[in-house]
């Protein structure tokens, strides 16, 4: 009778037994990894079918779905288990990582089956962040490709110790030993510098299951244990415990006035009521009054733990700080080595901002410095100045504000960070810091007695940057220039940046290709910043394409002084005009990278200025600059005056 | 001291952190209640995260009308025990147009009284993230998906172009008008959120214990007959047996089980022998191949 689940075969003490039984059960997280069609979702579908994790319904749903879409002929095509997306079923092919979940009488398993095409790298990297143990399986026809290599690599810097290298379809070469050993020594010979504790080498048909839960008469030559019995014993002890104490303040629980406490899970280490913390960022120390959680106070808690710290006083900690063992404090720099990965299609560039995420805190940050990427087949370092999609490199990082953290090697969770794009929110990048750099310990803030408010007061003005933004030839430099005069006549201190005149000298060493834009943005920012210190008006008149370089620029500035101006021409009048023939030129395709051609113009969505210039007089225009500029001065000193708007 | 964290209680840590990163970084989350176990875990851990405040957020429970009379007396029962907020949504459209699953069918009716009702939901409210009770190990287009599940503006899911999700660090930021989904059972199984439930003593609808109660067997499937709404067929009879749900959902499309497992150990010792999956009794996953992904796409939690 189908609706009858089953009968209950426990007597009910035989229940609280088996629930006593389960929770001894350690838990391991591992992923299968590799080239396209080395096996990966075939070898998930084996295990959980052969541990028994598949229902009946479930079976019945494959056997229909093996021979609509099903790559195997007649048999039972297991990939499309765990190929969830229909688009996966479709093409045949695995998009993003699955997670599935198995055990056996001795541990609990959770799998991830991630993709092996290169361009979904970074679902592979989503599911190796996660797992203790990678097993890598490779085609015995084909031996290690690239993918393998590059899996290999992530695989190594996400800090995976333990490697099951699956010889997969070995029944396909017929079982032979000779090809198995040859790869293993491949493997081998490759891997050596990745810093893997164990590899063991399996050989495997996952189709027809030799040596995945049992070991199979047909491999007599290999003593080895069958997968299963690998994965049930293999060591992969979690040493967070015995690391020094590190909790990421992720919550600031205030329900009342009389209730203060620190909501995080404990990164590493362990914890005990009338323990001694300090601050990481602030090093004001203090004393764990009590161990917060549900149900009462808790004596002592250890890594992995949820909690809720309260301390004995009124020490000032918010979300992004850490509390940690006085006796091992963490690093807090702002300037720090890193391996990134990255995942984006748009390029990582130097000098363009990104916003920097550790698990609980976030801040702006650049790569000041990409000092090689690692050629995923031979580990050479090769110079590079961006890094593609799906590359591995290491960088040197600043960012705005200091971060506390640990090197990766150290802990896996206070030496990790994404890199999210400030524009589309997506997550770019991912980072593995490896070392603070010298030079942030070294340099620290100068504090000057004469401020930029003194400065600007002896001018009697307010200091402003004006950001000029358009096409080649749209008449940035006409109108910044007749606004400066204007501004000069009216006794107002000014100076023009202007984009042809810096890159004959601050920025004389660099080019138009993207990443040299992006730093060419970058320094006239940073120097429009000092200008504006100074207690100037700065008036910007870059080409300047891309948002996130004047994002950058905005957020460089102090509230109300970045004012945005899109010269707005059409790119056909533009062309039309071309001052300085340089349209001509870059349509006949004499001049590489032109801005509207074959570079990229992303205009600007909320600029505080927009001038649409066809039709207009270049005085017409600046008389709205200097209005804008009169009205924000008028409205600062009102609130200045009256204490609100 | 060297104490290895038990199974569930890594689970439980996991789900912890995952309510209290979205209460830190949105500005305006929201409980989606379905009144089933899966919810009442996650009610449970939502009270663990913030304890001693409550959750800093309301509960809302989209309304199909057509839920179990047990499953409304429940969720207004745990309101009033447990002094969340509670937010109830009909899709009053819906409610005038006659919407129902006799009529329209489970994909019709399941669209306009859950999918679109719970998209006028968050855009009535203006959520910015909307926790939900899915777990990985249900469904496979489910196993797919991110802790952290991004949706655009129009509340759709892109499956081929996921965020990827490092470590436990999660990118929550989104443009006005997006919303992250967020997942915190994600890693548990069925086989889990039973054992905690018995474990930590959660009170779940009765539905979920066996006893006699009112069926008719249709479709292959033994439906509880709740109320006068859902009319017999020819030849049809209601007959009383002794059955339990594993699953709850709207009651003419969720199938009871017969079983004799009246505790929650019974429970657990039925689960261990369990030869079929839980969805089998949701009408809704066998519409279609692939079913589950086109509703999620569309917005279905």
């Amino acid at each position: 009778m189908r609706h009858i689940l089953a009968k209950s075969l426990a007597p009910t003490d035989g229940i609280r037994e088996y629930m006593a039984a389960q929770e001894k059960k350690s838990l391991l997280r591992f992923l299968t990894c590799g080239s396209v069609d080395d096996g990966k979702s075939t070898l998930i579908g084996r295990l959980l079918s052969d541990t028994k994790q598949i229902f009946e319904d479930q079976l019945a749903a494959l056997e229909r779905d093996s021979r609509k879409h099903g790559t195997t002929g007649d048999d039972v095509d297991f990939a499309l288990l765990v190929d969830g997306l229909e688009a996966e079923r479709e093409q045949g092919i695995t998009i993003d990582v699955a997670y599935r979940f198995f055990a056996t009488p001795k541990r609990k398993f959770i799998v991830a089956d991630t993709p092996g095409h290169e361009q979904y790298t970074r679902n592979m990297a989503t599911g190796a962040s996660t797992a203790d143990l990678a097993i890598v399986l490779i085609d015995a026809r084909q031996g290690v490709l690239r993918q393998t290599r590059r899996h290999s690599i992530i695989a190594s810097l996400l800090g995976i110790r333990h490697i099951v290298l699956a010889v997969n379809k070995i029944d396909l070469v017929g079982f032979d030993q000779a090809v198995f050993d040859r790869i293993v020594e491949d493997y081998r010979q490759f891997s050596h510098e990745l810093g893997f504790q164990t590899i063991v080498p399996i050989p495997m048909s996952a189709r027809y299951g030799d040596n995945v839960t049992s070991r199979s008469d047909k491999t007599a030559w290999y003593s080895g244990p069958s997968l299963i019995e690998h994965l049930e014993t293999v060591s992969v002890d979690d040493a967070a415990v015995e690391l020094p104490f590190r909790f990421p303040v992720q919550y600031v629980n205030r329900p009342n006035l009389d209730f203060r406490g620190f909501a995080g899970t404990i990164a590493s280490g362990q914890v005990a009521q009338g323990d001694e913390v300090v601050v990481a960022k602030s090093g004001k120390a203090s004393r764990v009054k009590r161990i917060v959680a549900h149900g009462g106070d808790l004596a002592q808690a250890v890594a992995g733990q949820a909690i809720t710290l309260v301390l004995d006083d009124e020490v000032e900690v918010s979300r992004g700080n850490l509390l940690v063992s006085p006796a091992a404090r963490p690093q807090v720099a702002d300037q720090f080595a890193a391996n990134i990965v990255w995942f984006d299609e748009a390029a990582l560039l130097p000098g363009r901002s990104y916003i920097l995420r550790t698990e609980t805190d976030q801040t702006s940050a650049t790569v000041t410095d990409l000092k090689y990427r690692v050629n995923v087949n031979d580990f050479a370092r090769e110079a590079a100045k961006s890094l593609d999609m799906n590359e591995v490199g290491i960088c040197n990082i600043s960012t705005r504000a200091p971060i506390a953290f640990d090197t990766f090697a150290d802990n896996r969770t206070t030496g990790a960070f994404i890199l999210i794009d400030r524009i589309t929110n997506a997550t770019v990048g991912a980072g593995m810091i490896l070392h603070t750099l010298r030079r942030a310990e070294n340099i620290h803030w100068q504090s000057l007695d004469v401020g930029k408010r003194g400065r600007s007061d002896l001018k009697g003005q307010r200091p402003a940057v004006f950001w000029f933004t358009g096409l080649s030839g749209s008449g940035k430099s006409t109108i910044a220039n007749l606004l400066e005069k204007k501004l000069f006549a009216s006794g107002r201190h000014t100076y023009i940046l202007d984009g042809d005149n810096v890159r004959h000298g601050l920025n004389r060493d660099l080019g138009f290709t993207d990443a040299d834009r992006v730093e060419n943005i970058r320094r006239v920012a940073e120097v429009a910043k000092l200008m504006a210190d100074a207690g100037l008006i700065v008036i910007v008149s870059f080409i300047s394409p891309f948002s996130a370089e004047r994002r950058m620029a905005r957020e460089l500035m102090a509230d109300g002084e970045f004012v945005e101006v899109f010269v707005d021409t059409p790119f056909e009048e533009c062309a039309r005009r071309d001052p300085k023939g340089l349209y001509a030129r870059a349509l006949n395709g004499e001049i590489k990278n032109f801005t509207g051609v074959d570079s990229p113009y992303e205009a600007p969505e909320k600029p505080e200025i927009h001038l649409k210039t066809l039709g207009k007089t270049a005085e017409e225009m600046v008389e709205a600059l200097e209005h804008w500029l009169n009205e924000r001065d008028i409205a600062e000193d009102q609130y200045e005056a009256g204490g609100g708007i | 001291m060297n104490i290895a964290l038990t199974h569930l209680q890594r689970l439980e840590a996991e789900s912890i952190h995952i309510f209290r990163e979205v209460a830190a970084s949105f500005s305006k989350p929201v409980m989606l209640y379905s009144v089933g176990k899966d919810s009442s875990v996650l009610m449970h851990l939502a009270m663990k995260a913030f304890y001693p405040a409550k959750p800093p957020f309301p509960f809302l429970h989209v309304d199909t009308t057509w839920k179990f009379r047990e499953m409304i007396a429940f969720r207004d029962q745990m309101a009033q025990r447990l002094g969340f907020d509670l937010l109830v949504h009909v899709n009053e459209d819906g409610v005038r147009d006659g919407i129902n699953p006799f009529d329209h069918g489970s994909n019709t009716h399941t669209h306009v009284m859950k999918t679109v009702a719970l998209r006028q939901a968050l855009d009535k409210y203006g959520f910015d993230a909307a926790f939900g009770g899915a777990r990985r190990d249900e469904e496979k287009s489910r196993a797919k998906e991110r802790i952290f599940s991004f949706r655009n503006a129009q509340h759709v899911w892109d499956p081929k172009n996921q965020r990827p999700e490092m470590w436990k660090i999660f990118n929550t930021r989104i443009a006005p008008g997006e919303s992250i989904r967020v997942f915190p059972l994600s890693n548990w199984t069925e086989l889990d959120i039973w054992q905690y439930i018995l474990q930590e003593n959660i009170p779940i609808v009765p539905l979920y214990f066996a006893k006699e109660r009112p069926v008719v067997e249709r479709d292959g499937m033994l439906i509880l007959k709740d109320d006068d709404r859902m009319a017999l067929r020819p030849g049809e009879t209601v007959e009383n047996r002794l059955v339990r749900f594993r699953t709850l959902g709207c009651y003419p499309l969720t199938g009871a089980i017969e079983s004799d497992a009246d505790t929650l150990e019974a429970i657990v010792g039925e689960m261990l022998t369990a030869r079929t999956s839980e969805r089998q009794g949701r009408l809704i996953d066998r519409d279609e191949a692939g079913s589950m992904e086109k509703k999620k796409r569309e917005g279905y939690f």
